[in-house]
């Protein structure tokens, strides 16, 4: 686990230094791999790192203690301490290493070509490099099955993102929530806000309590924490769902799903493919199909027929015939983002200024 | 935004404006006998902490909030300690109290991370804590009624009774008050536990009323704007209260705002969120042009007292 | 026997020297007992923060990348606090040097030269120089205590940033992300030794350490300064305006804490994001207070504050010592330092039980 002595810090660093000495090409297979994970929080945020030390569980399990042994650093912060950080477990022999914010990314490009053996992944990045990955989920196709209930059980009308920061992640994710929404409920709203903050809870909350005052009675949330999941069973609103991870112990009532993070499988196949020595640099965005995005268990106070509809959407995702973005997609200014019959690409986000679909207000 | 919000905005003002009232008084009455204590949000997520913890473990409220307002209040007393008997620069060590407070708190409170606490609501019957125009009075945790019941025993005991009065002349004269006998160490030593013990109980409120849960820095950065909000309020319990509900409300403002949709924005979130320091600022110049000696700080705020013999 | 506290006819020079090095020999002791105690490996605790980090050369230049923008702001402060000006928004300084430099930066983005960093580095000391002359106004003008205006003063320096950050000054290929674009290689602080992460950052905190010890004791300034804090109403006999020196104290403090913010943005940060203010203002505080507000104290204290943070993160991957420990350390010494300041003016004495205690000597003791 985090805890490793120096013997085995001797051993591998040994191991890795006579490599070369054996003429070995790059492409050398391993015994055991040393993974190491940098966090922005703690593990027990229940959200964002917390799925991120799951995936590290799940990996160390699938592979074998005999084969990985991983390092957690957390509570670092995306500034020259994470350049530390990485340069530190880099230099310390750690054959593979994760920075899970995209923050990171700045520090991890500056230092990876210092160590071109060692291999680095950075999640929600958006620069490669020889020996840096960029990897993903998909979670706004998530947020489609979420929109779906939402739209089916608001007795409103109007629902709720709370998001951290307008950055395409979100608002791509506000965007696949409010169409799903409206596919079937012609006349949901959706109110955007911005927290400014990926874990600020008694802003969370204060804003969730200002929301339910304004007509909202589904809330979703794009931030770290369950604080306004709280808001919503106190309220005894329609209910929340859950951001990350199972967040059903925080408000068994409003509850209604979550969208949960599975970074294992993905964990897996990058230290696997460190150990047999073919690891390359590449970019992964996966979702609901691969796994990397799974919607939790639907709370048992949801009608059948919103299930069977969340799950066609869910289904009809995975196979292809559903996309979270298919037209007509008009934006709050009028503008036609797709025509019927037509998608918005999922990767055209990226390359525009955030835009809202209609009905939404931000 | 509609007339109908009125009721909702007051009631996620005024328990979003409490943990500030409630450090701010503690702040006050140690201020006032001439001690600054820069130590709050250490303190306060002491309380926090350990009420998350208490709850979690025997499920008592009244025991967590007890226990918070004694944790607090010995990290106070450290503080007490190395400032009055030592005179040790308070600025520093009550920056140093934060530090402490701050690793103390997300280091105890690893076990009870993202743990739900249960909420301590309105102890009024339903009818009335539910009700859409009652619950303006009757809607509120107990630790909001506490709050404005020590407004009041706050105001009466620093202008009405001889032990306020002699923790005033502490504060504003520590040379005399020590000359006709009072002990200054002693009175300052309480100012500071008090201090502690509600900032504390303003750190309890998190888990027990605002985001029921402990996480670290639960709180936020909030302990500086109680220390700003006892300035703000010209060092006087009424307007402690006036100026918590202010703060509460530019804060609540913005988030309603938001809510709201487009076109309220006048201002961009940043300037809403500047607001109480500027305020708290023109208040500082406001007070000093004025010069009359009521409202102005304490004469010994921050300076070591160190008797002459 | 009794033992009694008696102050000093003067304060103690050795103390002053021996209460810092007690400090954080006390701290590693107790820190290891208290943590063994409550179930970590404190002793391991101990060597990972303290001095792990020393025995590895390669963490020497972490030391130095971490200690540089502490020492630097902690001069500045030290001579404000010599003088009895509590600026404690160094934070909120340290920002806006970052802030105005930036400006420069963004201005001259498409442009190369070996004038744009100095330019930079201008703006930065002005730009921190700027927000401090507001508290130094409102206490000269106003007589509004300095401690309350400086830090609320530094929240509103987190806001401003934040707006330019999220908005004016975002970068247009960030992907919405809150950052100010890259800073280009003509607006880089350079590495000191090539190959290293040490920056000019690390020489110029001893330039600025140096200089002013220089100015403290060499120059009319210094011994203004001195005056002021130690003997106010000889300073005004002496015909030393008090309003001159707040001034003087919170120019120095906000320039040299502007300075550090804009050479921590050029070099480290590489840019600015949200996430700049990390305290160092803060941390300074500490600083100058374990190095007993002189310079060489300061560049000592500096690099043991730097230790703990760095050892801090060592000992999260080695012993997988949680990171809030760090801070318990921290405040722990900081602790002790403070207490450890009461011995430098007061002494321990044997009190002789009262029925040998002549008069005489008991008048001695009140003349004491």
């Amino acid at each position: 686990m985090r805890n490793f002595n120096r013997r085995t810090a001797l051993k591998i660093g040994g191991a890795a230094a006579a490599l070369p000495l054996l003429g070995a090409p790059a492409f050398a297979q391993m015994d055991k791999v040393r993974a190491a994970f940098v966090l922005i929080g703690t593990p027990d945020d229940n959200g964002w790192n917390f799925g991120h030390d799951n995936g590290r569980k799940y990996m160390l399990e699938q592979l074998g203690e005999d084969k990985v042994e991983t390092t957690v650093v957390t509570d670092v912060a995306e500034g020259p301490d994470s350049e530390r950080v990485f340069r530190e477990l880099a230099q310390q022999g750690h054959d593979i290493i994760f920075g899970t914010s995209y923050g990171f990314g700045t520090y991890m490009l500056r230092v990876a070509p210092e160590f071109p053996d060692t291999k680095f992944e950075w999640a929600t990045g958006s620069e490669m490099a020889p020996n840096v990955s960029i990897y993903n989920a998909k979670f706004h196709e998530g947020r489609a099955v979420i929109g779906t209930i939402a739209g089916m059980m608001s007795q409103t009308g109007v629902g709720a993102y709370i998001g951290s920061f307008p950055i395409p992640e979100v608002f791509m994710g506000a965007n696949a929530f409010h169409l799903a929404a409206r596919k079937v409920n012609a006349n949901f709203i959706t109110k955007v806000v911005y927290v400014d903050s990926w874990f600020n809870p008694p802003k969370e909350a204060d804003q969730a309590r200002a929301l339910i005052d304004q007509g909202v009675d589904v809330i979703t949330q794009h931030t770290d924490g369950p604080a306004a999941l709280q808001v919503a069973e106190e309220r005894g609103i329609v209910g929340g769902f859950g951001q990350g991870a199972d967040m059903s112990a925080f408000a068994p009532n409003a509850h209604l799903t979550s969208i949960i993070d599975i970074w294992g499988p993905y964990y897996t196949k990058a230290v696997k493919s460190v150990l047999d020595g073919n690891w390359t640099s590449g970019s992964s965005w996966e979702g609901l199909a691969s796994g990397e995005v799974l919607i939790g268990p639907y709370n048992p106070k949801i009608p059948a027929d919103v299930v069977a509809a969340a799950e066609a959407v869910r289904l009809g995702i995975i196979d292809g015939s559903i996309h979270p973005f298919a037209g007509p997609i008009v934006d709050t200014a009028g503008n036609v983002r797709a025509a019927e019959g037509d998608i918005v690409d999922d990767g055209e986000f990226w390359a525009n200024e955030a835009w809202y679909a209609e009905g939404m207000e931000v | 935004m509609s007339v109908d919000l009125i009721i909702p905005i007051i009631m996620t003002l005024i328990p979003a404006a409490t943990p500030i009232l409630l450090a701010a008084q503690g702040e006050l009455v140690a201020e006032k006998s001439g001690v600054l204590n820069l130590g709050i949000e250490g303190m306060m997520l002491t309380g926090a902490v350990i009420t998350a913890a208490v709850m979690l473990i025997t499920g008592n409220v009244w025991l967590a909030i007890l226990c918070a307002a004694l944790a607090a209040s010995t990290a106070a007393l450290i503080f007490g300690f190395l400032t009055l008997s030592l005179s040790a620069n308070q600025v520093a060590t009550g920056l140093a109290l934060t530090i402490l407070g701050t690793g103390f708190s997300a280091l105890f409170g690893q076990p009870f991370t993202g743990k739900a606490v249960p909420l301590f609501k309105s102890p009024f019957p339903a009818e009335l804590a539910a009700d859409p125009f009652w619950r303006l009075f009757f809607g509120y945790s107990p630790l909001v009624y506490f709050s404005l019941a020590m407004v009041v025993l706050i105001w009466w005991f620093l202008q009405r009774t001889r032990p306020g009065l002699i923790l005033r002349a502490v504060g504003e004269s520590d040379i005399s008050a020590h000359s006709i006998g009072y002990s200054v160490i002693g009175v300052r030593y309480l100012a500071v536990a008090f201090g502690g013990a509600m900032a504390g109980i303003a750190g309890a409120c998190y888990p027990l009323m605002l985001t029921p849960q402990w996480v670290e820095r639960l709180t936020s950065g909030r302990g500086w704007i109680a220390l700003a909000l006892v300035v703000f309020a010209a060092w006087r319990p009424f307007r402690l209260l006036a100026g918590a509900y202010f703060f509460g409300l530019v804060m609540t403002l913005e988030v309603y705002a938001k809510a709201s949709g487009g076109g309220f924005r006048i201002l961009p979130s940043e300037a809403w969120a500047a607001l109480p320091y500027l305020a708290t600022i023109l208040v500082l110049v406001l007070i000093s042009m004025r010069r009359s000696g009521s409202t102005s700080a304490p004469a010994c705020l921050g300076k070591p007292f160190i008797p002459a013999t | 026997m009794r033992l009694k506290f008696e102050k000093r006819p003067e304060a103690s020079t050795a103390m002053l020297y021996l209460t810092p090095v007690a400090a954080v020999l006390i701290t590693m002791a107790l820190g290891g007992v208290v943590f063994s105690l409550i179930g970590f490996d404190g002793f391991g605790a101990v060597r990972e923060i303290f001095i792990s980090p020393l025995v590895n050369a390669y963490k020497w230049q972490d030391l130095a990348v971490k200690a540089a923008p502490l020492v630097i702001i902690a001069v500045g402060l030290s001579i404000g606090y010599r003088a009895n000006v509590w600026n404690i928004g160094a934070e909120g300084q340290y920002i806006v040097g970052a802030l105005a430099g930036t400006g420069v930066a963004l201005l001259t983005h498409q442009m190369s030269g070996f004038w744009i960093l100095p330019a930079m580095m201008l703006a930065g000391v002005l730009g921190g120089m700027a927000w401090a002359s507001i508290p130094a106004f409102l206490r000269t003008r106003l007589q509004v205590n300095e401690i309350l205006t400086t830090l609320m003063l530094t929240y509103v320096a987190v806001y401003i940033l934040n707006y330019l950050v999220f908005g004016p000054w975002k970068s247009p290929t960030s992907f919405g992300q809150p950052q100010t674009v890259l800073f280009s290689p003509s607006q880089s602080l350079p590495y000191l030794i090539a190959g290293t992460v040490v920056r000019w950052n690390a020489l110029i905190a001893v330039v600025v350490v140096l200089v002013a010890w220089f100015v403290m004791t060499r120059s009319v300034f210094g011994f203004q300064i001195r005056v002021v804090g130690s003997a106010p109403q000889a300073a005004r006999h002496g015909g030393f305006s008090a309003d001159r020196t707040v001034w003087l104290a919170l120019l120095a403090g906000g320039g040299l804490a502007g300075f550090a913010g804009i050479l921590e943005a050029a070099g480290p940060f590489g840019h600015l994001i949200p996430q700049f203010p990390t305290n160092y203002g803060f941390t300074a505080i500490i600083v100058a207070f374990l190095g007993r507000l002189h310079p060489v104290g300061i560049l000592i204290a500096g690099l043991v504050l730097a230790l703990t943070f760095v050892g801090g993160e060592m000992a999260q991957t080695t012993i997988a010592l949680p990171f809030p420990a760090v801070g318990v350390f921290q405040a722990m010494m900081l602790f002790l330092l403070l207490a450890g300041d009461f011995f430098v003016r007061y002494r321990l004495v044997r009190v002789k039980p009262k029925s040998e205690t002549a008069p005489a000597a008991e008048t001695s003791t009140e003349a004491a």
